[in-house]
């Protein structure tokens, strides 16, 4: 399936990404989606709950997150998936992402190099939830 | 009767119900009627004992029931119980990936 990140939702991303860096940043993404092509309308930060190291890990609070499903409910859009940066390093899906992927969501990965964004990415699990798959993405101008 | 939140990701899981409303007593009992309802979310929520797995946290309201008394923590008519996945992750050298 393609994925689509309107204009708005890229430039809060990354301006996240940015403001974070060196440490990771991470927010909920919601939009819409058809059978051939799921639309990123809207990415909103949230907290990088993680204790310790927040350069290479981070972690959603359950309460953000039940947040984020009720934000969904209630503004009837789709929580479609979990953004968050990769702080010199590349915009691949790590080990530790593969562990905790959820099914169904997109993962959309932020390679910030040197405080600048270096490449953009997303992975969604397969059907067996086995792996990770490169999502097409294309932006939205 | 409480109310059961799925979490989004599972809910290609429960023929797309986002709530599930139920009689029972305890979250055990209410874990299990879902996973009677719709088999095929069992396996994202209980390990191979047949335990809540350790990435899956429930929510009654907004108390953990790890703060309660866990699985047997007994609900009343107006609970609103939330499944809530560990969102986490982050960078690592060893990559596991392929092209779509």
């Amino acid at each position: 399936m393609k994925l689509t990140i309107s204009k708005s939702a890229n430039e809060i991303m990354q301006q996240h990404a940015i403001e974070l860096f060196p440490d990771e940043c991470c927010g909920f993404l919601y939009g819409h989606e058809t059978e051939e092509v799921r639309t990123i309308e809207l990415a909103v930060p949230v907290v990088n709950s993680k204790d310790g190291d927040k350069k290479r890990r981070f972690e959603i609070s359950p309460l953000d997150y039940m947040k984020a499903e009720q934000c969904a409910l209630q503004n009837n859009i789709g929580l479609l998936g979990v953004y968050h940066s990769h702080p010199q390093h590349p915009a691949i899906a790590s080990e530790h992402d593969l562990k905790q992927a959820m099914p169904y969501f997109s993962y959309v990965i932020l390679s910030v190099m040197d405080a600048t964004i270096a490449d953009i990415k997303s992975w969604k699990l397969n059907e067996e939830n086995t792996i990770f798959l490169e999502e097409e993405i294309s932006n939205e101008q | 009767m409480a109310q059961l939140i799925i979490p989004t990701p599972l809910r290609k899981y429960t023929e797309n119900a986002a709530t599930f409303n139920t009689d029972s007593i305890t979250i055990e009992q209410a874990i299990e009627e879902l996973t009677t309802e719709y088999p095929d979310v069992k396996q994202h929520l209980l390990d191979g004992s047949g335990k809540i797995r350790s990435f899956i946290k429930v929510f009654v309201g907004e108390e953990d029931i790890r703060s309660l008394a866990g699985e047997q923590t007994e609900l009343k008519d107006s609970d609103v119980v939330s499944i809530v996945p560990a969102i986490a992750g982050g960078t690592y050298d060893l990559l596991l990936t392929t092209h779509d």
